[in-house]
């Protein structure tokens, strides 16, 4: 199997598409693959995009689960609040006390909560056809491959455009940013707040996975607007 | 609701008209909008492209126009727009841009019927607004948000007081408490009505004064003073205070003519609060005034050369918010005002203290607090009685010469009728200048007084301010009494006439340049200036600033009622024409001057322009008949 790395920015993400949506034996999997994603030289305003976001029990796809996702879809010109998706699923290892403060969501709504099966057919169809917008992509990218793996017996991988990453190509890869590194000053912060305050972006109350897919759209409106041009070619943007 | 939308609600819940909607309402909007984020400088909405959506300003802010361009209103978070097209025609008939990084939540047509449909307080705000909002942006025109802002705003506390027997340990110790840097000093009872009022507990008080941070330094600790010394006894007398419904402009005004940085506020009599200059700054950090500010860090006549650029870029800033003339004109003298101040506090450093006592006088437009950023110094030198001239001249010429080059390096080029203190005539001690001023007066003629006109346009910048205000005195209780020195005034303030015909066909100066523009000072705005300040002068006026004569004038009976109003209205006109046209060739990066060409000014402009001569006009034919050449006068 054609086996992307994540760190590959100019994959061939259609050949990749088409080839998994021949192979798939899952009926989900294989009608997600199918939905064709805009070409790789399609403007970034006539991109159809969805904002992604999930809160997990901890950082490793491994021993750890998802416990929350949103998304809300999205372009260049609109965030459709009214078509946003938020579900609460219950991970298949018990929750240890010390994250349900943080992630606000309680253990009677979690012990009521599906298993994530029973909402990645919607999932999938909510995301097909849209390219993903992520705040670091080394988080939902293997999670939700972990998650599917187990369910499904198929991996699941597709392009997206990490918020964080542009970020980083400014104020972490940029030769005046290493230039300043040098000189031993502290790294700009690029987690999604701190990002977002650089934009003049409101703060919103952080880890809600809908919140935070939502301040991921708006984040990236921002760079598109600042850095970018409308019609910046999307394979410039995706990875 | 959902959790994930409290945050777009709360918001909302915030601001009118969204605060009296019922919760279900609010639900119903907060569920619906749709967001998008514009970069500073972008459109929002376009003339005459269709709308769909009411537009909430979540953070930032926006800027709305009229179809031709000009500035309808300025909006800020919380603010809606589009609402009005959306209740008409659906197309955008006001067009909005962003002026900072900013979001916005669409709220979609459906759901805006749907509110104006149940609930009647958002129906007549969406509604009623316009009218309002009209009335309210042409203010906002003129007045930028410092300018109509009232000072209690910016109060968050009440005063620290204490008695006058408190001692200065007890008072510093209620300072440190309290977190302030200044405490207002109180006596019971007190005998200055001006002063005086009475609390919550019927007693009677008088505020004796202010004692900050820096005067516990000054006037205790560096004096050696003990503790128990009653805080009375150190205080010092001059006190400087603002009402608390004057705006933040004025108060930052007063702070830098008195150069204090404490204010006490008060409520009609009665203290509220002390506001610092640092919270002026924090509110308004890029007013064109904190240059002022700047101008007392520089340390030589270099530096402050290098703020003359500022100087231009805060005029046109004024400008572009909308300031008015008076506004304009008292800021650019306030920052004229500085520079001299400066420069005689680098003099006297350099030349060290003076040999007698002096006061530096201002003449012309800065003495009345019209300065445009075209502007020549004009200055005197009023000295002390006991000043020899064999023993003190060196000095003062000295001191006179520093300050006057120091100007013109900053942009305020030499008199060409060498009205400055380093002319001798004008470097004189005070009973000098009450001679030449009582000369004037008595013996007038329209030939002598014709270079001396601008003397009576008088004020002081700096040193013993008592020497020009007795100069004052005597001219406000001497003009009403000499018909002939009026009548001179008078026939002087004929010889400039406003051009009536200019827009029919171009206007040629009798000098022969310009040939094709309006030297609107020359034309304009000096004779109106001129004019005023005849009828000032008989009304006994002790103002300098032409607005606040015509105040004067108009208490009086010597214009017809609503006379008083016309001058003010031309009189601003002509102002404002002058100033926007030298922020226009600022920002072409042309040499700003006071002429305007009558291509360049739009039809609506000219008309009212030939208005304001016309008035100029009748108001100078009024003042020859007011003030007649007394008739044995004129028979010679």
């Amino acid at each position: 199997m054609l086996r992307i790395r994540s760190t590959q920015r100019l994959a061939d993400w259609p050949g990749y598409m088409s080839q998994r949506a021949d192979q798939a034996r899952d009926g989900a999997l294989a009608s997600f693959f199918a939905t064709p994603l805009p070409a790789p030289d399609t403007p970034i305003k006539d991109v159809p995009m969805v904002a992604l976001d999930m809160e997990t029990t901890g950082l490793d796809e491994r021993h750890h689960a998802i416990v929350s996702l949103g998304v809300v879809p999205f372009t260049l010109d609109r965030i459709r609040v009214s078509q946003r998706r938020y579900w609460v699923v219950k991970p298949p290892r018990v929750l240890v006390e010390s994250s349900i403060a943080y992630h606000h969501i309680t253990h009677s709504e979690i012990a009521q909560a599906p298993d994530l099966d029973a909402i990645l057919d919607e999932l999938l169809e909510r995301l097909a056809g849209r390219i993903v917008v992520v705040h670091f992509r080394h988080i939902e990218r293997p999670f939700l491959n972990e998650a599917v793996k187990a369910r499904r017996g198929e991996s699941l991988m597709f392009p997206m455009i990490d918020t964080m990453s542009l970020e980083a190509r400014r104020h972490r890869q940029s030769m005046w940013a290493r230039f300043k590194r040098w000189l031993g000053r502290p790294p700009v912060p690029i987690r999604l707040q701190p990002s977002r305050e650089r934009y003049g972006l409101p703060a919103y109350q952080g880890h809600h996975a809908l919140v935070d897919a939502l301040a991921t759209a708006e984040l990236l409106q921002a760079q598109i607007a600042t850095h970018y041009h409308r019609d910046t070619p999307l394979r410039a943007l995706w990875c | 609701m959902d959790v994930e939308l409290l945050d777009i609600r709360q918001h909302m819940g915030k601001f009118p008209p969204f605060d009296a909607l019922s919760d279900d309402l609010l639900d119903l909007i907060a569920t619906h909008v749709e967001i998008s984020y514009f970069k500073a400088g972008s459109d929002i909405l376009l003339f005459d492209q269709p709308v769909t959506d009411l537009c909430y300003i979540r953070s930032g802010a926006v800027e709305v126009y009229r179809r031709k361009g000009e500035l309808y209103n300025r909006l800020g978070e919380g603010d809606i727009f589009g609402h009005f097209s959306l209740l008409r025609s659906h197309r955008v008939s006001f067009p909005a841009k962003a002026i900072e990084d900013t979001l916005i939540y669409f709220i979609p047509d459906e759901v805006f019927q749907t509110l104006c449909a149940e609930d009647d307080n958002f129906a007549d705000f969406v509604e009623l607004e316009r009218p309002r909002l009209e009335t309210a942006a042409e203010q906002q025109r003129k007045d930028n948000d410092m300018m109509i802002t009232r000072i209690r705003k910016l109060l968050s506390r009440y005063p620290v007081m204490v008695e006058t027997t408190t001692s200065v340990q007890q008072a510093a110790c209620q300072m440190g408490e309290a977190q302030a840097s200044a405490v207002l000093v109180l006596e019971e009872g007190g005998d200055d009505p001006r002063l005086r009022f009475t609390d919550g507990e019927e007693r009677t008080w008088q505020i004796r004064g202010i004692m900050t941070n820096s005067d516990f330094r000054a006037r205790v600790v560096a004096q050696g003073l003990a503790p128990s010394t009653p805080v009375g006894e150190v205080v010092s007398s001059r006190l400087i205070t603002i009402q608390s419904d004057e705006s933040v402009y004025e108060a930052m005004l007063t702070m830098l003519r008195n150069n204090v940085h404490h204010l006490p506020v008060l409520y009609r009599r009665r203290p509220v609060g002390i506001v610092h200059l640092s919270d002026i700054i924090r509110y308004e950090t890029q007013s064109g005034l904190y240059l002022v500010g700047n101008i007392f860090s520089q340390s030589s006549v270099e530096g402050l050369e290098r703020l003359a650029s500022d100087v231009r870029a805060a005029f046109v800033r004024m400008v572009e918010e909308g300031a008015n003339s008076h506004m304009v004109g008292s800021a650019l003298s306030t920052i004229g005002r500085g520079f001299t101040r400066r420069l005689l506090e680098l003099a006297e450093d350099e030349l060290g203290p003076p040999p007698v006592p002096y006061c530096f006088m201002v003449n012309g437009s800065m003495a009345r607090n019209e300065q445009s950023i075209v502007t020549d110094q004009d200055n005197a030198l009023v000295l002390s009685d006991e000043f020899v001239p064999e023993q003190h001249d060196s000095y003062f010429l000295a001191l006179a010469k520093y300050v006057s080059d120091g100007l013109a390096a900053c942009g305020y080029t030499y008199c060409k009728g060498d009205v400055m203190a380093t002319n001798r005539q004008w470097r004189q001690p005070l009973r000098i200048w009450k001679a030449y001023f009582n000369d004037w007066m008595d013996n007038p003629t329209p030939e002598r007084l014709l270079h001396s006109s601008i003397f009576f346009d008088l004020d002081s910048v700096d040193g013993e301010e008592l020497y020009v205000e007795q100069l004052q005195d005597l001219v406000a209780e001497k003009a009403p009494q000499r018909p002939l020195f009026l009548a001179a005034m008078a026939r002087n303030a004929l010889n400039r006439t406003p051009p009536l015909g200019f827009f029919r066909t171009f206007v040629m100066e009798k000098d022969g340049k310009h040939n094709n523009s309006i030297n609107l000072k020359r034309r304009g705005t000096a004779p109106m200036v001129d004019v005023i300040r005849v009828h000032a002068m008989a009304a006994g006026s002790r103002a300098q600033n032409s607005f606040q004569r015509l105040d004067d004038i108009a208490e009086t009976q010597l214009l017809a009622p609503g006379a008083a109003d016309k001058l003010r209205y031309a009189l601003e006109f002509m102002c404002m024409s002058r100033i926007r046209h030298q922020a226009i060739d600022l920002q072409e990066e042309r040499m700003p001057d006071n002429n305007i060409e009558p291509e360049n000014v739009a039809d609506a402009e000219r008309h009212t322009l030939k208005d304001a001569f016309q008035v100029l006009s009748n108001a100078q034919k009024f003042l020859k008949f007011r003030y007649p050449m007394p008739a044995n006068r004129r028979a010679q």
